[in-house]
């Protein structure tokens, strides 16, 4: 029992929910994360390596540690939620693309090895895209294309890598990799990157993710990056650029998230973020700093999760999504209200909620190991996602003036979707040693001390009080009907505009050359045929007379040639 | 709630949003003077000063807003700007 894959389960799923409909579709939904996470709760233990043979290289599609055995159980979580948020939900294409794609996921993070990474990593990016595009929107379909060559090259970045990978080491084992390893361990490390978001190569997340479809929103925040995320602990442990990479990503989206006028692109800013946070733990590569980058990777997509189901619900029941057209919603919504409030209080790691007892491992690593400048640059980062997040998103959509909006409140299924991963962000919270007994490195932590609770809480709440104050003082800029220029502008305008200019300039190049050319064509013609030579052109007409003249011309070269011994 | 028009809601009566902020500055209050209280175990020299935390936060949170209503000068367009 325990040779089989996981992945495999929710590929039978796949198929079964293509061919269901109606409650035995809705329970094959709810089954597959329940059974599969079961089954790798009870079935398979830390060691287990299952092999088969392609081409006779000797790949591994199942090794179980603790590091993939977490990311495992995390998504079966996150499977169950988001099962549970789109029960209503009848499109197939959907339903099938949410199961593949979850399970891709699983299959990803139990690749024993870079071609089977490969192979899952492109399942990835296959099954996601149809999220995206079921919006059935053309902005949609537009930013699920962009969205595929992102996903896509990073596949092809990486298959390369593992190809130069196998040429100069001989192997195709997904442990350690390094930058050490030269071309190779780049092009893996840039694909790697493509997918969490690095700076620069983040746009296909804030472009993509917030065109998908309310319930698929909730999936793709859950699993691409954080295979990502899984991959770089795995692969580039302790490599200290990630360190910088990770304060970048954590630092400049904040200011992004600020501005932002569509909530869920907010979120996804606010996603690059968090992601930010666990990046440098990776980067910073003590037992402390990578086990709370996995920790809070394992908080981020539950509190994640929370925030993109309300504010999918949110769309779902106004048809709209911008900060500006939104505000007093508690009155009709109450109870995603108080849901979305527990996500943000665990995105902004208040004690007592899990966003709290993972990131403050990452903290508190970048105290030990004495990064004093990048520790303030996250403490700066910790209180602008309180800002952005666990105010700004509740506030707007929930509070602020009211918009006059009247609905009704989320669907039964989303309210008991919320509500399981809510329950699960106070849970962690408050009884944090559950998560911490599954973290892969041994190391001990304790996250509730004085100093820690209070200084957290200080920095909280006059982040808070900077919200108001900037308010009360109309400093705060005001949602507008908008978007902000990001790193799509290189692709999306400069490089289209570029090559549009390029094509212009060759073109008018190409027309004034041809009227140049002509003109002297026409010229030399012009001349050519007033000169007597005009009688012996051979092209214009075949008169016999030139053949002949052309013919005794060659003839005399060539016996003249003879003549000066010239021939041979 | 079918009669949301009729039904005043919390936050529609000014006097309780002011008592939030009234809470809600009591609260900022004692935990800025639990500094002086409290003794803190100090990771680096600037958590030395009083109220560190919390003038972080505050002056991290006003540099934020500040800076990103200079960025949305910069970058801020029309919806449709790459519909055109």
């Amino acid at each position: 029992m325990s040779e089989l894959p996981p992945f495999l389960l929710y590929f039978i799923a796949a198929l079964l929910v293509a061919v269901t409909r109606g409650l035995p579709r809705q329970l094959i939904l709810l089954a597959t994360p329940v059974v599969t996470g079961l089954y790798l709760w009870l079935g398979i233990n830390p060691g287990t390596d299952v092999a088969y043979f392609l081409m006779s290289y000797e790949l591994s599609i199942m090794r179980a540690d603790k590091l993939s055995l977490l990311f495992g159980y995390l998504f079966c979580i996150a499977g169950f939620f988001a099962g549970i948020f789109s029960l209503h939900v009848t499109d197939t294409k959907q339903h099938v693309a949410g199961v593949m794609y979850a399970g891709s996921a699983l299959g990803a993070v139990f690749s024993g090895d870079l071609i089977t990474l490969f192979i899952f990593w492109e399942l990835l990016a296959i099954s996601s895209v149809f999220l995206i595009w079921a919006r059935g929107t053309e902005r949609a379909l537009k930013a699920g294309m962009r969205y595929l060559v992102y996903q896509v090259l990073s596949g092809v970045l990486l298959l390369a890598g593992a190809l130069v990978y196998y040429h100069n080491t001989g192997s195709l084992e997904f442990g350690h990799i390094g930058l050490d390893a030269g071309v190779a361990g780049w092009l893996i490390f840039i694909a790697f990157g493509i997918k969490s978001a690095f700076p620069f190569l983040h746009s296909w997340l804030t472009d993509g993710y917030p065109e998908a479809t309310v319930t698929g929103t909730v999936l793709l925040s859950a699993f691409t990056t954080k295979v990502a995320v899984y991959s770089l602990a795995r692969g580039f442990a302790g490599e200290e650029i990630l360190i910088y990479i990770g304060v970048t990503m954590a630092c400049f989206p904040i200011f992004y998230a600020v501005i932002e006028n569509d909530l869920r692109r907010v979120l996804a800013y606010s996603l690059i973020n968090q992601v930010g946070f666990m990046v440098t733990g990776i980067g910073i590569g003590t037992a402390l700093a990578l086990n709370g980058a996995v920790a809070h990777a394992f908080s981020d997509v539950i509190f994640k999760g929370l925030l993109f189901m309300s504010m999918g619900a949110v769309l779902y029941r106004v048809g709209n999504i911008n900060g500006s057209d939104l505000g007093g919603l508690y009155k009709s919504m109450p109870k995603t209200t108080l849901l979305c409030v527990i996500g943000a209080l665990s995105i902004s790691a208040f004690p007592l909620f899990s966003g709290f007892v993972s990131k403050s491992m990452v903290m508190t690593a970048l105290m030990q190991e004495n990064h004093g400048y990048f520790w303030l640059l996250m403490l700066f980062a910790s209180a602008g996602v309180f800002h952005h997040a666990g105010i700004k998103i509740p506030y707007f959509a929930f509070f602020h003036h009211d918009s006059g909006i009247r609905t009704e409140e989320a669907p039964r299924n989303m309210l008991v979707a919320m509500s399981v991963a809510a329950a699960l962000c106070i849970f962690i919270g408050t009884q944090p040693q559950y998560l911490y007994a599954l973290l892969p490195w041994e190391v001990e932590y304790w996250p509730y001390d004085l100093t820690h609770v209070l200084a957290q809480t200080q920095l909280l709440f006059f982040s808070a009080l900077a919200f108001v104050w900037l308010n009360k003082q109309g400093l705060y800029p005001p949602e507008l009907h908008s978007i902000n220029l990001d790193a799509e502008w290189f692709y999306r305008r400069l490089l289209p505009a570029a090559a549009q200019r390029t094509l212009n300039l060759l073109r008018s190049a190409k027309g004034s050359t041809l009227t140049t050319v002509t003109a002297h064509m026409q010229g030399v013609k012009y001349e050519f045929g007033k000169s007597p030579m005009a009688r012996y052109h051979l092209s214009e007409s075949w008169p016999t007379g030139s053949m002949v003249f052309w013919i005794s011309a060659i003839l005399a070269a060539f016996l003249l040639l003879e003549q000066f011994g010239l021939g041979r | 709630m079918s009669d949301e028009k009729e039904k005043i809601h919390l936050f529609d009566r000014p006097e309780n949003v002011e008592r939030l902020l009234k809470g809600f500055y009591a609260i900022c209050i004692l935990l800025a003077l639990a500094d002086f209280v409290v003794h803190r175990h100090i990771g680096f020299d600037w958590e030395k000063i009083p109220a560190f935390y919390a003038l972080y936060g505050f002056v991290a949170c006003v540099l934020l807003v500040l800076i990103a209503k200079k960025i949305r000068n910069v970058v801020m367009r029309k919806e449709d700007f790459y519909d055109e």
